[in-house]
């Protein structure tokens, strides 16, 4: 248990200069990008006077490297700076607007698993079957739709013809009120509240975006549990296990699925940090007002502290992320220790 | 679940205040009229302070719809039938009577005795000079358009007493009236914008970019940044006749399809500054306002620092090679004005204005030939990429036109955030198009911006000095003033006749609205609720 204990402090201690080097490229490269904020900020009917004005209000008139020490000091004490298009810290536009991503990301992930894992493992069992098709179409059409696409088809048919979602105006219908924030996922926080009604609603906006990313995250992983899972049956211990009179479930799931799990982790660790981000055309679809949607508007106005927060929020979630399912491996593979590292 | 949420809506505007709690969805209720009106948006509220370095347009109704001015636009049908601000009219707002000088050079207003602020206290002129100060004084776009107007500094400005506000110009100007009634020399309370003042920041922009201090027919109510702000009406508002809808929830719609479902279905009442083409499409299934931008105009322009377009008849060929109606359809959609096939005689002073060319390969040729360029050149063609829903069949069709004379063209996308420094500060772009508008409906305004030399907008690099010095001496003419019209005229001819810019159309302003009425055209191209009733 120490060791394991020493094992994840050593993996903390490896992200450090990751994190570093993440926020020495975020500078350099979001100062890199075309554009010039105080330009930008000033408006279209600025003069030399007034971007000058702008300018120094910025503090964009400083050179580059008092500019860096700056930002770090800040970041030091945990302020990642104001956004400039926004008026609010980075901080807070994030930790407002992040819970809206990982509580579409989630779900989607969370349905896309539901269905993709046994049809991964279905088709596999039945190869050819008329299950390993659908799979096939399924996967496929995941793959090829573009999420906007699959977006503006599902409000088409379920909103606009049917009547039967609610109109695709974010995460609550503007009659209900946000549950008091406790997580900032509504789901969870109307829970907590006991407000059941809060819970339906939110589920009822969530349908539809949640539908069309899991289409999209369905494909990879699919695709990977029927390719691991045929893997897994055709080695050897399964048919020792077979051979040894074993019941199906426990050979399928016991001895197939389990070693069959290690890559579908690893794909669903992949997706989930490329959905993150992502998921900005399907954000705007739905009016969501989640990170991605943030990160482009930051990024189109050269709003520096802004682009450089969000890239430093994302870099330690996908720290995180490989944490995390670094110790699953562990989990899923007792033969994959911390002590060969 | 339809008829539900109506009901709920009208119930929650009736129950005002109380019906902010949660759970109030649960109670049914009837009432009559529009009470709540939602709008959808494709643009995004980023401060509710006008003043504030960042604020983005959208973010101007704010300041028009919980604000008020010393004085504002009337109103007028145009002759489409639709209802606009009316330039030529204006009205009080907090001002009850004002009177100017003979010289033209100091303005009195007397301020309305019953105004008052949202927290009760009452309006005085101290308010109005603070307010005043701050827009010349915070710098960036407010301190620009107050200048537009003739407001320079401070000392400009003076609270004779509570009710008496007098403004001092250095020059008569037939601007500064107008310029009085556009978005930014809002009022604010500025007791309470002092107190949360800081040394650092003595303008109270922190404050008031979160919360408003205005004496305006609205309060906000509600505002989450990126989703929705929500207006609630000011019952004592004495700025104009008290508006019908008690409640406006602006949400933020990026995508235009969704807000298209969105209005058909009518959950909304209003889907604002929606796409030519949906607005083409949406025509008989719900009411489209289509209404020409004042004063704005979409524009080839040719540089002269390159050498081909140094040539006037290179200009004039170019002139009469573009495809016009094409671009007016496939662009445009047909929503907005032609600038095109107008009469060569100039027999009044309407701007934005037809010039007199229109598609025609023959002549186009004979106007080549005729120049030092005769076998073509090559020239790459600019377009920003924030615009290139326009720009980009635009530039496509007339790359198709010019490639039938010989000239090559390559079109160049440029990122949005570059285009402002390429295009109208470093003014190098060869050929480009561009679309300039201005608030103040004048034609000199517009002239002082796009044609005299080394403005901001003559992305052309155009210098006449005749030009220039018409612009300079109409710019604050009246325009009752008989020398007025003459001059403007003449300036007319020659910027037709030597076309550093050439008009290609007249965009509009397209509102789709389903289940209200009221519907009002503003220059500052914002949806002013004020005026709205039911259907």
């Amino acid at each position: 248990m120490a060791g394991r204990t020493r094992a994840i402090g050593m993996r903390l201690a490896q992200t450090v200069p990751v994190i570093l080097g993440v926020i020495v490229i975020s500078f350099v490269l979001t100062r890199a990008l075309p554009g010039d904020p105080a330009v930008y900020f000033a408006g279209a009917m600025a003069d030399e006077q007034s971007i000058q004005q702008v300018r120094e209000a910025l503090g964009l008139d400083k050179p580059l490297v008092t500019q860096f020490f700056l930002y770090v000091g800040d970041l030091a004490q945990g302020d990642l700076g104001r956004s400039i298009s926004t008026g609010q810290p980075v901080l807070t536009d994030l930790a407002a607007r992040l819970p809206a991503s990982l509580e579409l990301t989630l779900s989607a992930l969370v349905l896309s698993c539901v269905i993709a894992i046994p049809l991964g493992v279905l088709a596999a069992v039945r190869q050819g079957s008329w299950v390993d098709h659908l799979c096939r179409v399924l996967v496929t059409a995941g793959v090829s739709l573009p999420t906007f696409f699959t977006g503006i088809l599902l409000v088409y048919i379920f909103y606009y013809l049917l009547g039967w979602a609610p109109s695709p105006l974010g995460r609550l219908d503007f009659i209900y009120f946000e549950p008091p924030r406790v997580t900032g996922f509504y789901l969870i926080d109307s829970l907590i509240a006991g407000d059941l009604e809060t819970f339906a609603a939110t589920l009822r906006q969530l349908a539809l975006p949640t539908i069309t990313l899991a289409l999209f995250t369905l494909a990879p992983i699919a695709r990977m549990t029927r390719a691991a899972m045929l893997q897994a049956l055709s080695a050897d211990y399964i048919r020792t296990a077979r051979a040894a009179g074993l019941s199906r479930g426990k050979v399928l799931f016991g001895y197939g699925l389990r070693n069959a799990l290690l890559p579908v982790v690893t794909t669903l660790g992949m997706v989930f940090s490329f959905v993150l981000g992502a998921n900005v055309l399907v954000e705007k679809v739905f009016a969501w007002p989640g990170i991605g949607s943030y990160a482009v508007e930051a990024l189109v106005a050269s709003d520096y502290a802004a682009v450089q927060g969000f890239v430093l929020a994302m870099a330690f979630l996908f720290v995180t992320l490989n944490l995390i399912i670094d110790l699953s491996y562990a989990l899923i593979d007792p033969r994959i220790g911390f002590d060969t590292k | 679940m339809h008829t539900n949420r109506r009901n709920f809506l009208k119930l929650t505007a009736a129950a005002g205040g109380a019906a902010m709690t949660p759970f109030a969805w649960a109670t049914r209720a009837d009432a009559q009229g529009l009470e709540t009106m939602v709008v959808a948006s494709g643009q995004t509220i980023n401060s509710l302070d006008l003043h504030r370095t960042g604020t983005n347009r959208a973010s101007y109704q704010v300041a028009i719809n919980c604000y008020d001015r010393l004085v504002g636009f009337g109103s007028r049908q145009l002759p489409t039938g639709e209802m606009s601000y009316d330039y030529d009219t204006i009205v009080p707002e907090l001002a009850e009577s004002w009177t100017i000088s003979d010289d033209g050079l100091v303005f009195t207003f007397t301020l309305k005795p019953s105004a008052t602020f949202t927290d009760g206290s009452p309006v005085t002129a101290a308010d109005v000079k603070w307010s005043f100060d701050r827009a010349v004084s915070v710098g960036g776009f407010p301190s620009t358009q107050m200048r537009a107007g003739g407001f320079f500094r401070p000392d400009q400005f003076e609270a004779v007493d509570d009710r008496t506000f007098v403004l001092r110009l250095d020059y008569p100007s037939k601007l500064s009236l107008p310029n009085l009634a556009v978005p930014v020399p809002f009022i604010i309370n500025s007791a309470v914008a002092i107190a949360n003042a800081t040394e650092a920041d003595p303008w109270a922009t922190e404050y008031l970019h979160t919360t408003t201090a205005g004496s305006g027919a609205y309060t906000v109510t509600r505002w989450d940044q990126g989703q929705q702000i929500v207006y609630d009406r000011n019952d004592a508002w004495v700025g104009g006749p008290l508006p019908e809808v008690r409640r406006v929830i602006m949400r933020e719609v990026p995508n235009n399809s969704t807000r298209r479902a969105l209005i058909e279905r009518g959950d909304v009442q209003v889907s604002f500054d929606i796409p030519d083409r949906d607005a083409s499409e949406l025509v008989g299934t719900v009411d489209v306002f289509s209404t020409p931008i004042e004063n704005c105009i979409h524009c080839a322009c040719l540089n002269t620092r390159f050498e081909p377009f140094q040539d006037p008849e290179v200009r004039k060929a170019i002139a009469h090679a573009i495809p016009y109606e094409a671009i007016f359809q496939s662009a445009a959609y047909g929503r907005g004005a032609p600038m095109w096939g107008g009469s060569p005689d100039i027999t009044d002073t309407a701007w934005p204005r037809p010039f007199p060319y229109a598609t025609d390969m023959d002549k186009a040729r004979e106007h080549l030939e005729k120049s030092a360029f005769a076998s073509g050149f090559e020239v790459p063609m600019s377009i920003s990429l924030d615009l290139a829903s326009w720009m980009e069949p635009t530039a496509l069709l007339i790359q198709e036109s010019l490639g039938q004379l010989g000239i090559t063209t390559t079109v160049e996308r440029i990122p949005g955030a570059n285009w402002r420094t390429v295009a109208l500060v470093d003014k190098s772009l060869d050929f480009h198009l561009e679309n300039f508008g201005g608030w103040l409906n004048t034609p000199d305004y517009y002239f002082f911006w796009a044609y005299q030399k080394d403005r901001l907008f003559n992305s052309s690099n155009y210098a006449n000095e005749e030009v220039h010095a018409l612009t300079e001496q109409t710019l604050h003419m009246s325009m009752d003033d008989p020398e007025w019209a003459p001059l403007v005229k003449r300036m007319f001819e020659i910027v037709i006749d030597e076309l550093p810019r050439i008009p290609l159309y007249q965009p509009a302003l397209n509102v789709a609205v389903n289940g209200a009425s009221g519907y009002e055209f503003w220059f500052h191209r914002q949806l002013d609720p004020r005026r709205m009733t039911g259907a």
